[in-house]
């Protein structure tokens, strides 16, 4: 029961962040230990902005690093370049460009990705989807066209029949680049 | 690995990836009016195919595979969305047949060449089938093709229902879905009638108690 299912979407556990101010001695384990800002399912080379679970964002949203979504957001999403994550919890209602698209939660809108888009067994998405590549997962429920774009000859198409043990990602603190912020309280 | 003592005590935890399918019983199956269907939409690319059966990635492979743009919409799940439901007097609910109507299946007119409607006919509420045969000819374009199966009486009213996976150009891979019952079964003259504003209809015959059906817009 405490074994760790590498299958789902787990929040990630914090690790320990060194503070600047303390000494370089032996190693004592710290007692608390801060968020370290989540990784992208896409990109581990740098940093990820996340909207949390609480939060909500109503606009136009753009941004030149990779995006996770687990909170709420009406608009647009306009990620060139980069990767889209919407969490298990995410709700997003807007029309979508980025460059890897990966979908746990729901989605209402078109996506346009150029290189990949992910849909997980949680995924509901209502829309079109423009992309080089597609993989979707038993269970995801899909409602609308799909048009592969082949750069070349010979792109890949992957279903994906059993999801790999991912890495856990990282806890998130609530940073955003969105144009408008709300925070909705619980 | 042998389960440990926790996993047979408490399951071992994993949920299958999608609740409703039933582990462990796919089907595979040959099918000639499938394999005729293929044959019609494999002389031309970038044609516009429409699933409406359950979301199946290996139908998206397979049709984007072709060249072609792929439509899903996965259609006894949204019918059976209980919000549709209507009271209705004293027998209790009926389906809100212009809402689902506004909801779903909204394509331009003669939008595709083709619709994979597999067994849906059989398995639909009564209010809904005609409806949803008339839009889909409004949304083929003519000679576009359809492809439909129906259960034969011997089917018996507990033949499952199906998630069609398409595994080759004339085979299917059958995944039985848990949650939908066999409402209807249609004889030869039912489905004629069904199908009487399109063009043509030829008769496949099929196996497993069920008939294959190639509709021409």
């Amino acid at each position: 029961m405490w074994k760790r299912k590498e299958d789902e979407y787990v929040p990630p556990a914090a690790e320990p962040t060194p503070s600047p101010s303390h000494a370089p001695a032996a190693a004592v384990p710290t007692p608390h230990r801060p968020p370290e800002p989540v990784r992208s399912e896409a990109s581990h080379s740098h940093e990820v902005a996340t909207i949390g679970k609480s939060v909500v964002v109503k606009g136009e949203l753009s941004g030149s690093e990779d995006l996770i979504v687990d909170g709420e957001v009406e608009g647009s999403i306009t990620l060139r370049g980069q990767s889209l994550t919407v969490g298990p919890n995410g709700r997003v209602r807007a029309n979508i460009e980025a460059r890897n698209v990966i979908i746990h939660g729901r989605v209402d809108g078109n996506i346009h990705a150029s290189d990949r888009v992910d849909l997980r067994k949680s995924a509901t998405l209502s829309g079109d989807i423009s992309t080089a590549r597609i993989s979707i997962e038993d269970g995801a429920f899909f409602k609308g066209g799909i048009d592969i774009q082949k750069p070349e000859p010979g792109a890949k198409i992957e279903p994906k029949p059993q999801v790999s043990a991912a890495a856990a990602p990282t806890p998130a603190p609530t940073t955003s680049q969105g144009t408008l912020l709300e925070t909705k309280k619980m | 690995m042998a389960p440990s003592i926790f996993q047979k005590l408490f399951g071992s935890g994993r949920k299958s990836e999608d609740p409703d399918i039933v582990p462990g019983q796919k089907v595979s199956r040959r099918s000639t009016g499938f394999s005729e269907f293929i044959k019609g939409i494999s002389r031309e690319q970038n044609l516009k195919i429409l699933d409406l059966g359950s979301t199946s990635p290996a139908n998206i492979t397979f049709m984007t595979g072709l060249g072609h743009r792929f439509h899903q919409e996965d259609l006894l799940r949204l019918a059976n969305d209980k919000s549709l439901l209507l009271p209705s007097g004293d027998k209790g609910t009926a389906i809100d047949v212009d809402r689902f109507l506004r909801e779903n299946l909204t394509f331009g007119r003669e939008e595709f060449d083709a619709v994979m409607f597999w067994d849906l006919a059989d398995f639909l509420p009564e209010a809904l089938v005609k409806p949803v045969i008339e839009r889909i000819q409004v949304a083929m374009k003519p000679a576009g093709t359809m492809l439909a199966f129906f259960h034969t009486k011997d089917a018996g009213p507990e033949a499952p229902f199906y998630r069609y996976n398409i595994v080759a150009k004339d085979t299917l891979e059958l995944q039985p879905v848990r949650g939908f019952r066999l409402e209807r079964v249609f004889n030869n003259r039912h489905v004629e009638n069904l199908f009487r504003e399109y063009a043509s209809i030829k008769f496949f015959l099929g196996r497993d108690n069920m008939r294959e059906v190639l509709v021409i817009r």
